[in-house]
């Protein structure tokens, strides 16, 4: 089983939507699509789903063409943001309603939506309809009635982008585990980088219709290959500066900060880079010794919770830092902050990676 | 300017009360100081709204009086009560300029021309939106719009108490981080008392130097962003609030002594004995669970990189729990001992922490 992308490519009008693209996933693989709203997202997988049609290009399944095929003749679930179910239904209804239409004995529809009810935590609810559901319940009803008849193809459009903070963080959880043991391909589209890592499988990052890069979700988060994939693929967003290498020595172009080049930096030609630092390598604390200490006004100081997301303006730049538990500093306050060197990347004029591990 | 406070308040829907679960409100008890910045924070259907509809006067409560500063408001109207309510969708008029949005309040209560001019352009300089102060309102984007009804519930210096709403719903993810930069400023800046309505933790504790926390109709712990977070005084505090939230089991609590999963477990403070609980859980916060060379034996069940920080989840005799640790460090595998950091370890009776 596989889902290929050949050279797909959707024009509307004059405008490009989706630029170029090859995607190639395989049997029994969580695909995550992840961009800001925009990126392409729906309109790839509209064209994946067979809902909408490429300019030009091809998409194959299990080796066959099947561009232009309609979806109701392809075998595929979908799940939307929006939480959407049949209103007269009751909960059994809507989930074993996809098994209705393709002839199956009653026995095995109550057997089957029984079992991936109860994987949803469901099965008390059956008799309920759907404006009798909290917003997490009509979510899991939709993701049954995907889940029920055996799709080669499941698409989830930003399935938890309506839900409440806890709720989502309890789903995320349960989706990888949905999946496994079961003959499909799924592709799941997303805004939050945090979606992606903890849901895992392989990600694809998207910015302004193009496909950056495509990989296991850990490789593409720990080494993007461009500054672009590390903004996608970072929120709060990764912190970029101009820096210059002379030397041993990197410093920021205004002299203001410098530090002694990690020895497999070395042999890398003096001139003019760009350094990404993730949020979470700068600190009000000390992390590891190899660190920079860099001073400015706080603009705010955004707690979550049990995170701190400290924003401030040091120069003519605006940062970024994230760090655990709750630091309370004032707005407009002085902060002096920690950088963990270790963890900088390094990008060329051209901004790509400079892979050095 | 003044104190807000709320006496043994309860609210009900229903014409009869029969249970517990008839009541949207439970015995509310809180004083709020003048100049303060508060937050409402809870799930939807916990009893904020409730809450807040009672403190501006469109709710008349069931039991119970509000005060401001000693003067009984029950039962004045929302306009006798003096003050300024800011909701989730900018309340202004599109055909009005930036600058007459602003004035609206005040040329209302026949405020003369000579000092709305330069109260307006205060208030505008604040909020940054001095350049757009004679277009035409229509013309903003949301997020400029919501600014504007920020700034009509500022304008007016008499008010009691300012109330917010949900205020960022209609801000773009991006903004909203400045939005939230700006109230802070606002507060510290006019130093009036502010009160922030919120199912969303991030906002609650970004704005309010106190938080209030409620779950089904009852306030559950009133305190600092640091005090929800180092020490819940109830359960639902400490699931509701980080991300992943407290573990919570069940525990076994004797003569004082603690024993977790087999393992008596090291509290920084002595716990009460002399009260009986139906149920007794251990609360954990994933950020105080670290690997050992002893303690309590766990199973490593997953590890899940979320890029800033590892959460692993484990399993020992006592449930399933997570712990975070740091991406660099290495993770043992199969089994290993984690002890929990006995400063922030906590025992909840029925639900409430068991202290001293």
């Amino acid at each position: 089983m596989s889902l290929e992308l050949k050279n797909v490519e959707k024009k509307v009008g004059t405008k490009t939507h989706i630029y170029s693209t090859n995607l190639r996933f395989e049997k029994n693989t969580i695909n995550i699509l992840l961009g800001s709203t925009l990126s392409g997202k729906t309109t790839l997988m509209q064209i994946m789903a067979g809902l909408d049609k490429p300019t030009s290009g091809e998409i194959w399944f299990n080796e066959k063409n099947v561009t232009g095929v309609p979806v109701q003749k392809r075998n595929i679930s979908m799940v939307y943001q929006q939480f959407i179910n049949y209103p007269n239904f009751t909960v059994f209804e809507n989930i074993a309603s996809p098994l209705k239409i393709v002839n199956i004995s009653s026995n095995e529809i109550k057997n089957r939506v029984g079992k991936i009810a109860e994987l949803l935590k469901l099965s008390d609810m059956f008799h309920k309809k759907p404006h009798e559901l909290s917003g997490g319940q009509k979510q899991r009803t939709a993701l049954a009635r995907a889940l029920v008849k055996d799709s080669g193809l499941i698409l989830l459009d930003e399935p938890l982008a309506n839900l409440d903070f806890k709720l989502r963080e309890e789903l995320r959880e349960e989706l990888p585990r949905l999946f496994e043991n079961r003959d499909c391909i799924v592709v799941y589209a997303t805004t939050e980088p945090m979606d992606a890592l903890l849901i895992g499988g392989n990600t694809a990052t998207l910015y302004e219709g193009g496909v950056i890069q495509y990989g296991k979700t850990v490789d593409v988060y720990n080494k993007p290959k461009n500054v672009i994939s590390a903004k996608v693929f970072n929120d709060p967003p990764i912190n970029t500066a101009k820096v210059i290498k002379k030397g041993k020595t990197f410093s920021f172009k205004n002299n203001s900060l410098s530090w002694q080049c990690r020895s497999n930096l070395e042999g890398l030609a003096d001139g003019h880079y760009t350094i990404g630092i993730r949020p979470h390598s700068i600190t009000p604390y000390k992390q590891t010794e190899n660190s920079v200490q860099i001073k400015g006004k706080v603009l705010i100081a955004e707690l979550s919770g049990s995170e701190s997301v400290i924003h401030f303006q040091s120069g003519d730049i605006k940062w970024v830092s994230l760090s655990t538990g709750i630091h309370p500093l004032k707005v407009g306050a002085e902060a002096e902050l920690h950088m963990d060197v270790n963890q900088f990347l390094y990008f060329d004029q051209n901004n790509k990676l400079i892979d050095y591990v | 300017m003044s104190k807000i406070s709320l006496n043994n308040l309860s609210h009900s829907y229903l014409a009869q009360q029969n249970n517990d679960l008839d009541w949207a409100l439970k015995d509310i008890d809180l004083e709020w100081s003048d100049g303060g910045a508060y937050a409402l924070l809870g799930p939807s259907g916990c009893g904020k709204t409730t809450l807040l509809n009672i403190i501006s006067g469109l709710l008349k409560p069931t039991k119970g009086e509000v005060y401001f500063d000693d003067k009984k408001i029950t039962h004045l109207s929302s306009v006798e009560r003096n003050i300024a309510q800011i909701f989730q969708f900018p309340v202004i008029y599109d055909t009005m300029t930036v600058f007459d949005n602003l004035a609206f309040p005040l040329r209302n209560r026949g405020i003369s021309e000579d000092k709305i001019q330069p109260r307006v352009k205060e208030i505008a300089e604040m909020l940054d939106l001095s350049e757009t102060l004679y277009n035409r309102a229509s013309g903003l984007t949301a997020d400029g719009k919501q600014k504007i009804s920020l700034g009509r519930g500022l304008v007016r210096s008499d008010v009691n108490v300012i109330m917010f709403d949900e205020p960022l719903t209609v801000i773009d993810p991006h903004l909203k981080w400045i939005l939230k930069s700006k109230l802070k400023e606002l507060h510290q800046e006019i130093n009036r008392t502010m009160i922030y309505v919120t199912h969303d933790q991030t906002e609650a504790l970004t704005f309010a130097d106190q938080v209030v926390v409620m779950h089904e109709g009852q306030l559950v712990q009133k305190g600092t962003p640091v005090e929800l977070f180092e020490k819940p005084k109830h359960t639902f505090v400490g699931h509701f609030i980080g991300s992943p939230g407290m573990n919570i089991l069940p525990c076994k609590l004797m003569n004082g002594k603690v024993n977790f999963s087999g393992a008596k477990i090291e509290m920084e403070k002595k716990i009460s004995s002399h009260k009986t609980y139906s149920k007794t859980q251990i609360g954990i916060r994933p950020e105080f669970v670290s690997f050992s060379n002893s303690g309590i034996a766990v199973k490593i069940l997953k590890v899940n990189n979320a890029g800033r920080h590892k959460i692993i989840d484990i399993e020992c005799d006592g449930g399933k729990l997570k712990m975070i640790s740091s991406v660099t460090a290495t993770t043992p595998s199969g089994t290993a001992y984690v002890k929990f950091n006995s400063k922030y370890t906590y025992v909840y009776g029925d639900d409430w922490i068991v202290e001293e």
